[in-house]
């Protein structure tokens, strides 16, 4: 059995850095992913139980780690080698517990939440932020039990999903598949999740203009969270700059209002609000901007096209940005991050959810699982992250990979 | 030897190829024998002495007007506007007709004693002219005398200060133009007519008028129902000027109109094959041709545009009349039909033109695609007194590269109406219904109208009613050479080659079609028998 594991290595880092200035993924090959004999991660304790991935998908994170432009901000909490893959649909060979202390069957599947917050670290009592439920804000992701690693996919102990010997899992990280769902639609749940914390978690108000920067996956999830969550309680229009020809049609079939290229958002948003434009920015832009890019053009952009007061959020991972922040000062805007999941009440106040049981239900009620355009096997692992990190190019939005074959399949 | 007229060539075996604009560049295009290339008729004399022509159309007015200086007192208002921009085309070499025709009036005036005198320049809803275009228009004697004493303004149609409602006409149409225009004591309107559509109460109606009054004809049903818009007879676009004109005129307005046509002598004479007919082509023309055609193919096409806003037009005066409006714009179409007029015996399946790199709309500026829509299916398609040179269903071909390109300063709200309306919609009616008054209430192009050198936001939806009378005449529009996804924006087809087209052309038409081509510029207007 092989998994593809990343080792710190510089010179391989700077190999795939300077490759990926061709294209993300180019440095596949020779940076620091190797495809290795597996090993399968010991179980830390009774609360941990193997998950036998079935489909892992290509994250950006992923992306931008293998190229090198992740931030250093992270290098404390991550711990090598490690195996890649948070977003992961597996088999408990060996049965489990949920994160709700529910019995799962032997052969049943599972979705992790690969946040390792404090209770996977065996810390008691939890940190503030974990006892609200809020996981991904947790401040031990190096502490504790676990060697640091701020989600499964990036900690030497768990293992990730890349990996045909699989990973472990403890229970607060387990969410039954249901039955209705496919794999592909399973493998979807975590970029849904993400979308949908971002989503309600930015404040929308009735009768706002929303615009969603960038239609890979994170922003086609934050279109249909938008549009099944928020829509339906508080509505609001929905315009998204998308790239390539299939993200548009897929902004468009999923709810947005309004999907044109990017270069056209900001005009788009213009005309909508009526707004006059002030050194080069709208007065009177979008009230919330969802940036699911992460770069300093699509912040900048994002900045451009709110309106005073206006709130950004991040969804895409950003790296290190240059930016002219006197236009945020002058104007009085928000930028905040929206990270991983979390707890979630719809409408404020309701009892609240996890957000990847949410995803769960939105993914089906989406049809999300269609946004899987192709599956590699692990042997294949330089073209299925080349081919991630063209995927709009390419006409494709989630790459992933098949570990119940040896074959994998391209939609 | 005195100018031949209009002609309509028979395409056989020993006709050499044809001349296609193609923007900034052109082609030779072999056109299958049987076809009909319509030239226009040559350059007519010019006026031999052109300033005194202008004094004596002063001083000897037609229909009910005095005589200018009879109209002119100490202490009167007196207000001078004239066409913009947009007229010549390409704008004339120096002196340029306003500044010849404003020369005299204020000579005049000054002689009367009138002291307060504004200039305005009648811009309707396009863009506001600079001050290097007013100097070329004017003079710098003109311009240096009233621009810097704020005398010199150009209309604002969106000022409500600036403008009076004088009324409604009997169809209900509101008339709103310039206050000052309106209050003065004598409004003189200094024209120049290019095309037959031009001048006449159009000047004042459209000229100086908001949006508000605008509307009433600038919009689908209008520009459906006239045939063609060339044609003030037939068109519904004159008719509804007219009433407003006449309500001007019965409101207490006095306007002295002043016209002036040109002769069609559209190039200068590096240019002098695109005057010519190809088979009288000399020695000297094959070289000029392939000396432009060549130079150009290997330039970037930035700086092929600003080689040809370069061009001036060696334009002359053919005649100049003024007075009561009406009386002058009879004259003036008589002037325009004698030097455009071609006489064509029937219509065709298959229209076919070469777009040159210019319209009213881009005068030192982007040819965008929606100008390239209007040009051929607004303004060449609309050459014609009669029927039309298409026939209903025929296929209207025309060649240029159409690029996915816009000023931004000058057609901001083209840019939205290309990427916005058009991708949900290019019926006009649809247009104007879903569209039209978001872009013309929009702040932000209002005020880059009122402050920049934009058009109003409205603009690129009068330019697509343009084309509705043949959006709804044609069976199918072909662009040659274009670029093919701003083609389709348009909701055209998109081909390599003009035999490409050809073929595309006959699945629409059938097989054997007869084929016109309009061998324009220089401008000409079709009679179409």
């Amino acid at each position: 059995m092989k998994a593809l594991v990343l080792e710190r290595n510089v010179a391989r880092f700077a190999a795939s850095r300077v490759s990926s200035l061709l294209g993300s993924g180019r440095g596949a090959g020779i940076g620091p992913l190797q495809l290795l004999d597996a090993v399968h991660p010991d179980v830390p304790s009774d609360e941990w139980f193997p998950l036998r991935p079935l489909l892992s998908g290509i994250c950006g994170s992923d992306l931008a780690t293998l190229d090198g432009r992740s931030s250093r901000y992270f290098e404390d909490m991550v711990s090598f080698p490690f195996v890649p893959g948070h977003e992961v649909v597996g088999v408990l060979d060996e049965g489990g517990t949920d994160h709700a202390g529910r019995r799962m069957e032997p052969g049943a599947r599972a979705v992790i939440e690969p946040v390792l917050g404090c209770v996977p670290r065996g810390i008691r009592p939890p940190c503030p932020r974990c006892a609200e439920g809020h996981t991904g804000l947790c401040g031990n992701v190096a502490f504790g039990d676990l060697e640091p690693g701020l989600q499964t996919g990036f900690c030497a102990d768990t293992g990730g999903g890349w990996s045909q010997a699989g990973l472990v899992a403890h229970a607060s990280q387990l969410h039954a598949v249901p039955e209705s769902l496919s794999d592909e639609d399973a493998v979807m749940i975590e970029p849904t999740a993400c979308g949908v914390h971002a989503v309600l978690s930015a404040g929308i108000a009735d009768g706002d203009t929303v615009a969603v920067v960038g239609a890979g996956t994170l922003g086609l999830a934050v279109v249909a969270a938008l549009d099944h969550l928020v829509r339906p309680v508080t509505p609001c229009t929905v315009m998204v700059g998308a790239k390539h020809p299939l993200q548009r049609g897929l902004a468009g079939s999923l709810g947005a209002d309004t999907v044109v290229a990017p270069d056209q958002l900001a005009r788009a948003v213009r005309r909508r609000s009526g707004s006059l434009v002030l050194a080069g920015r709208l007065v009177d832009g979008a009230d919330v901007v969802f940036d699911c890019v992460g770069s300093s053009d699509s912040l900048t952009q994002s900045l451009a096209m709110v309106k005073a007061r206006g709130k950004v959020v991040m969804v895409g991972m950003p790296g290190k940005v240059s930016i002219d922040l006197a236009p945020l000062w002058h104007r009085e805007l928000s930028v905040v991050g929206a990270y991983a999941y979390g707890s979630e009440s719809i409408p404020p106040g309701a009892e609240p959810r996890r957000s990847f049981e949410l995803a769960i239900d939105l993914v089906a009620a989406a049809g999300l699982g269609s946004l899987v355009s192709a599956a590699y096997p692990l042997e294949r692992y330089e073209e299925a992250i080349g081919h991630a990190g063209a995927a709009g190019r390419r006409g494709a939005t989630k790459v992933v990979f098949d570990l119940r074959t040896s074959k994998g399949t391209t939609r | 030897m005195s100018p031949r007229p209009g002609f309509v060539l028979d395409v056989d075996r020993s006709t050499p190829p044809t001349l296609f604009w193609h923007g900034e560049r052109f082609s030779l295009e072999r056109l299958p024998e049987g076809s009909r290339v319509i030239y226009a008729p040559e350059p007519l004399d010019p006026l031999a002495d052109p300033s005194a022509a202008i004094r004596s159309a002063l001083t000897h007015p037609v229909g009910d007007r005095d005589p200018l200086p009879a109209l002119l007192r100490p202490g009167m208002t007196l207000t001078i506007a004239f066409d913009d921009i947009s007229l010549p085309l390409p704008p004339m070499e120096r002196p340029d007709i306003r500044q010849m025709v404003i020369e005299q009036v204020l000579d005049m005036a000054a002689e009367a004693g009138v002291d307060d005198v504004a200039l305005i320049v009648a811009l309707a809803l396009h863009r506001r002219m600079t001050e290097a275009e007013l100097r070329h228009a004017l003079g710098d004697r003109i311009y240096d005398a009233f621009a810097p004493n704020g005398l010199l303004t150009q209309h604002d149609a969106e000022d409500p200060e600036a403008l009076v409602h004088l009324g409604l006409t009997e169809q209900g149409e509101d008339v709103e133009i310039n206050r000052r225009a309106a209050e003065s004591d004598l409004l003189v309107y200094v024209n120049i007519n290019l095309v037959a559509m031009d001048g006449g109460h159009k000047s004042v109606a459209t000229g100086l008028a908001s949006y508000k009054s605008l509307r009433h004809h600038h919009n689908p049903k209008t520009m459906q129902q006239s045939r063609s818009f060339m044609d003030q007879h037939r068109s519904e676009l004159h008719s509804s000027n007219w009433r407003m004109g006449r309500l001007i005129a019965d409101s207490g307005v006095t306007v002295f109109q002043i016209e002036t046509t040109l002769n069609n002598d559209t190039f200068p004479s590096t240019f002098g094959f695109l005057q010519k007919r190809e088979w009288e082509w000399g020695a000297r023309d094959r070289l000029g041709y392939l000396a432009a055609s060549k130079a150009l193919d290997r330039t970037p096409p930035r700086l092929a545009r600003q080689i040809f806003q370069s061009v001036k037009a060696p334009h002359r005066m053919t005649s100049v009349q003024a007075g009561e409006v009406e009386a002058v714009h009879a004259l003036t179409t008589e002037h325009v039909w004698q030097q455009q007029g071609v006489s064509v015996d029937g219509q065709t399946d298959i229209l076919t033109m070469g777009l040159p790199y210019i319209s009213p709309y881009n005068v030192n500026s982007i040819l965008n695609p929606i100008l390239v829509a209007c040009l051929g299916l607004g303004y060449f398609f609309n050459l014609y007194r009669g029927k039309p040179l298409v026939r209903e269903g025929g296929v209207l071909i025309m060649s240029h590269p159409t690029p996915w390109e816009f000023n931004p300063v000058h057609h901001p709200s083209y840019i939205d109406f290309f990427e916005q309306v058009l991708t949900e919609t290019t019926d006009p009616v649809e247009v104007a219904e879903g569209f039209e008054e978001s872009f013309a209430t929009d702040p932000w192009y209002i005020h880059l109208y009122r402050t920049g050198h934009a058009y109003h936001g409205v603009h690129p939806f009068y330019m697509w009613y343009w084309c509705a009378h043949a959006l709804q005449h044609l069976g199918a529009v072909i662009v040659v050479g274009g670029d093919g996804p701003a083609v389709h924006r348009l909701g055209f087809r998109s081909a390599s080659t003009l035999a490409d087209a050809l073929e595309m052309a006959q699945d629409v038409v059938g097989r054997s079609p007869s084929l016109t081509h309009l061998h324009t510029p220089p401008i000409l207007m079709a009679d179409v028998q």
